[in-house]
């Protein structure tokens, strides 16, 4: 049996009890997932998504207004990804992205920096030790980022899951951290223009005939030399941007992915994004896939 | 002003076989001279009642302002219209938007005509609404400069008419030294465009050894988008579409990067003063962080 983001959750909260109320959970969990599997089939009817990406806005309001320590919002908010991610294996979608921390991020309070980066290293070696999940969903994460901008020991966990789940085939699964779109498409710009100064050096080289190779220089650069160099090369562009919270903006983050992605801004605060929020996310992008792929087909004339 | 919807559903040529040259006598009766939006004397002192009576505090507008101008031909045909009227309609409702614009001191105010994927649209399409936004920036000119609005063309100027680059750049000398209200209309123009032809800018740079590739920062990049000329007012605090689609369509995506999004059903020639006064209120509730804690 296949672990699913219920049954996750449900191991999770497992407390000591008596041999009745165990199977009554039991037939409940099951049930649930009946239930679950056969939404999920009547969903799949419609075109899916094959891309998603998560701004995991909340957790700190989350923990607030529930009195909780700082940190624990942010707790609570990594069991509601884990339980996404497995949701959204269950239905198919090949690729999660999400915003797990902002360049900008770095200003705020250093304490408040210091237990979010304390805490990716403890659930980067949890997946590292347990590796039930990735596992069963086969999966490959990467980091996109300046990885640079870490301490040390998130920075060698981080490298660490990425070799070690590299040759997975199975859900892809990129974190953004620390990351700026902005930062992003400035490390791709420079890139593209040393790689076009290299080229021409190497021409002029072994080329007498430099006129020529220098009025090539602005006429080749393309929207695909840039993608190249993204940290995003090989991944589709996200089908739907979902920002928790309600907060209606993106936040420096994916810019130059989410030409045509559908953004969705729902009200609960990321630890309280469930299966049924994601069910009706995808209900939404059904709705609008007609136009979205218009669009992308005409954007696809003009490139 | 020239809207060509962003909508998938107009895609229509009903009402556009004869493409009118710009200036041709022909042209000013398929156009009827669009009532100018009253931004002076008594008409600027009503609009700013209306913005204190609407409970927005004149420090809290957002500085710049970007519309993507979407559902003109879908509001022309829930009335039996052609697209031609929508986009006349949009027209009239861009230049009203820019009066009130310029009333409640908001400093710029891009507005998305014509986006690179909408040349794809049938060529009779693409020239008369080309000739239809020439047309209508030519007859604006002398008007803009009485108000102190500066006219700014952005976009891939290899895609436009020779004669609308003309008009564009035209418009740009006769009001570049106005500074009540920077105008910027994005003509055949997309986000990720502006970002290759900054990248190809700088290129151009790094191999004429005038700057090495370590040295490109965001500054350098911002420098070279379409919108630099704005300067300090050249990323929309915020962007507000309508006709209900969520999505940006290539729109300002470097610039968009802290904006915050307003999106509207109401169709573009329907997105009056309530409807204005109405994203601004919303703008004002936000809490604009930039990724860092609120400030207690």
């Amino acid at each position: 049996m296949s672990i699913s983001a219920g049954s996750y959750r449900y191991m999770k909260d497992l407390k000591a009890e008596k041999p009745n109320e165990m199977v009554t959970n039991g037939v409940l969990s099951s049930l649930q997932n009946f239930l679950r599997k056969c939404l999920i089939a009547i969903l799949s009817y419609g075109p899916m998504p094959k891309h998603i990406a998560f701004i995991m806005d909340g957790n700190r309001r989350y923990a607030k207004f529930r009195s909780m320590q700082q940190g624990a919002g942010h707790r609570m908010g990594f069991s509601a990804l884990i339980a996404s991610l497995l949701y959204c294996y269950e239905m198919g979608v090949k690729y999660i992205t999400v915003y797990a921390f902002s360049i900008d991020n770095f200003k705020r309070d250093p304490s408040e920096v210091e237990t979010l980066m304390q805490l990716m290293e403890e659930k980067i070696n949890e997946l590292l030790e347990n590796r039930s999940v990735i596992n069963k969903i086969n999966c490959k994460i990467n980091f996109w980022g300046n990885l640079d901008l870490l301490c040390e020991p998130v920075r060698l966990a981080a490298q660490k899951l990425m070799a070690s789940t590299a040759g997975n085939t199975g859900l892809v699964f990129s974190v953004c951290m620390p990351y700026n779109s902005t930062s992003e498409i400035v490390n791709a710009v420079s890139e593209v223009c040393a790689e076009r100064k290299e080229l021409l050096q190497s021409e002029h080289a072994g080329d007498c005939n430099g006129h020529a190779a220098n009025n090539g220089v602005h006429s080749e650069i393309s929207v695909a030399d840039l993608d190249r160099h993204m940290y995003s090369t090989g991944c589709p562009d996200p089908d739907i941007v979902i920002r928790t919270s309600g907060e209606t903006r993106l936040s420096n983050f994916l810019l130059w992915q989410t030409t045509f992605s559908h953004l969705q801004n729902p009200d609960p605060l990321w630890p309280e994004f469930s299966f049924r929020h994601l069910v009706w996310a995808i209900l939404q992008y059904q709705r609008a896939y007609p136009y979205l792929e218009q669009n992308r087909k005409l954007a696809k004339k003009q490139l | 002003m020239l809207l060509l919807s962003h909508s998938s559903s107009a895609t229509t040529t009903h009402g556009l076989a004869a493409a009118p040259p710009a200036c041709s006598r022909r042209a000013r009766l398929l156009l009827p001279r669009a009532r100018a939006a009253d931004t002076t004397g008594v008409g600027a002192d009503r609009a700013a009642e209306a913005l204190l009576q609407s409970g927005l505090r004149p420090e809290s507008l957002p500085r710049h302002v970007a519309v993507v101008m979407d559902g003109n031909s879908r509001w022309a045909r829930a009335r039996g219209l052609t697209p031609a009227d929508g986009h006349k309609a949009g027209g009239r409702n861009l230049e009203r938007i820019v009066g009130l614009s310029r009333a409640w001191g908001i400093r710029a105010l891009t507005a998305f005509v014509c986006s690179r994927e909408n040349l794809s649209r049938p060529m009779a399409e693409v020239d008369y609404m080309m000739g239809l936004s020439e047309w209508l920036i030519g007859d604006n000119i002398d008007k803009l400069s009485r108000q102190g609005i500066r006219l700014q063309v952005i976009g891939d100027t290899t895609k436009m008419p020779g004669s609308l680059r003309s008009a564009a750049v035209q418009a740009d000398e006769a009001t570049r030294h106005n500074s009540q209200l920077h105008l910027m209309l994005a003509i055949c123009y997309s986000g990720r465009w502006d970002m290759v032809q900054a990248c190809r800018e700088l290129a151009r740079e790094a191999q004429a050894n005038q700057l090495s590739p370590d040295d490109i920062d965001e500054s350098l990049v911002a420098g070279k988008l379409a919108t630099s000329a704005a300067g300090e007012f050249s990323c929309p605090d915020l962007v507000i579409r309508t006709s209900g689609e969520l999505r940006l369509s290539n729109f300002l995506l470097w610039q968009s990067a802290y904006s915050e999004f307003f999106f509207t059903d109401k169709m573009w020639p329907d997105f009056g003063e309530a409807e204005y006064l109405e994203a601004l209120r919303s703008f004002q509730g936000r809490d604009r962080r930039f990724g860092q804690s609120r400030l207690l």
